[in-house]
């Protein structure tokens, strides 16, 4: 399988947030700025790559019936082990996004790529899967939490743009992360389809 | 279902995965242990070097645990001393009264109880509204807002809202009033501790 063509699936095809619907929960709760978004967006990617190319190496030793349960245990390692990771060596970083990392264990995208891929594809191909899905999300989460951010506070990255008491509050909370989200949604298939057509 | 996935292959397979999951988080947690105690040993420097006077003593090893009347839990005060005299100490302190669970802000105080400091240690407020915390409540530009060189015992620290001198967060008042809460406690315990060390 072509390995560009991976990427480009995860990236656009099957773009997580976007087209596949997976890890709202940490889409929406995580992307009230950018870089929020972005940092949850990449952490992701980083359990995604290791769990995707873990459970495509030991797919043949796992009956069928206890896979699920193998992959959370695999998937819940690898968290736990970034968290760690995180918590001793960039210790500013986890500051801002400790709360965030356990919530990767719950994220279906890590679940439903080891399904869906990773336990019928060899290992190369289920790391360039996670790296094209994980920087779908990424990119998703962090367009997510630029436009939330711009509306609600006025700033993209805490770089100011307009003063902040013009910004709208709601964008900040819940029910502005599902309109964003929502009219995000919309935006990309209509550009992904009129792309398709004409081709 | 397959011959070959009998209950001893599952039971099997999945507890080696189990195990090595285990051996491998055992092995991470020995080696980021100490890094992670040693980080988190550095903010709590961090935080009293930032909110108290100048110092020449130690005011992690002369920590004191101090039960300010009618709470129930001991507050961590860690005192400050010049050439052996008490100039002022840093508290930590906390609020279960959070937007969002509980905060925890280490604050410093002089030897006559006005508030030298403060810096925000834990929090799980909202990004973006609460946990502008951090930054608002020491802003010299503004007298309402500013609690820095303030004696908690004179001022009445509660929120403009209720009635108090203190302007809270705009959008944020739960968030204020628990930020303030932890003041009022951290001083309590500021004062008793003061107070018996003269004795």
């Amino acid at each position: 399988m072509n390995k560009l063509r991976i990427i480009y699936n995860g990236l656009v095809t099957e773009n997580p947030t976007f087209v596949l619907l997976l890890g709202m929960c940490p889409t929406l709760g995580t992307t009230s700025s950018a870089f929020n978004g972005m940092g949850m967006g990449l952490a992701t990617m980083g359990v995604l790559i290791c769990s995707n190319m873990a459970i495509s190496a030991i797919k043949r030793l796992i009956p069928s019936k206890v896979r699920i349960p193998c992959y959370i245990v695999v998937i819940a390692t690898f968290v736990t082990v970034l968290q760690m990771f995180m918590q001793a060596y960039l210790p500013s970083l986890y500051a801002t996004l400790g709360i965030f990392i356990p919530l990767i264990v719950v994220n279906c995208i890590l679940l439903g790529r080891a399904e869906a891929f990773a336990s019928r594809h060899t290992v190369i191909d289920s790391m360039f899967d996670g790296i094209g899905i994980g920087f779908g999300f990424t990119i998703a989460l962090t367009m997510l939490g630029t436009v939330r951010e711009f509306l609600g506070t006025g700033s993209i990255f805490n770089y100011g743009i307009y003063p902040e008491t013009y910004g709208s509050l709601v964008f900040i909370l819940a029910p502005g992360a599902f309109i964003a989200l929502g009219l995000m949604i919309a935006l990309f298939n209509r550009i992904r389809q009129k792309h398709t057509d004409h081709a | 279902m397959k011959k070959g996935d009998s209950l001893l292959k599952m039971v099997i397979s999945l507890g080696v995965i189990t195990c090595i999951s285990a051996a491998l988080l055992a092995w991470v947690y020995s080696i980021t242990a100490d890094p992670i105690k040693q980080a988190e040993r550095e903010k709590q420097a961090e935080a009293i070097k930032a909110v108290t006077p100048v110092y020449d003593n130690d005011p992690i090893a002369e920590e004191d645990d101090v039960m300010p009347v009618g709470e129930p839990a001991p507050l961590a005060v860690f005192p400050a001393r010049r050439n052996g005299n008490l100039v002022g100490a840093a508290v930590e302190s906390y609020s279960s009264d959070g937007f969002s669970g509980e905060i925890s802000v280490m604050y410093g105080f002089d030897i006559n109880g006005n508030v030298t400091g403060y810096e925000v240690l834990n929090h799980t407020e909202t990004p973006g509204l609460g946990d502008k915390m951090d930054e608002w409540f020491r802003d010299s530009l503004s007298t309402q807002r500013n609690i820095i060189g303030k004696d908690p015992a004179k001022t009445d620290m509660k929120v403009s809202k209720d009635g108090g001198d203190i302007d809270g967060i705009t959008a944020a008042t739960i968030t204020s009033r628990a930020f303030l809460d932890a003041l009022r406690r951290a001083h309590n315990a500021f004062i008793q501790y003061r107070d018996s060390e003269k004795r």
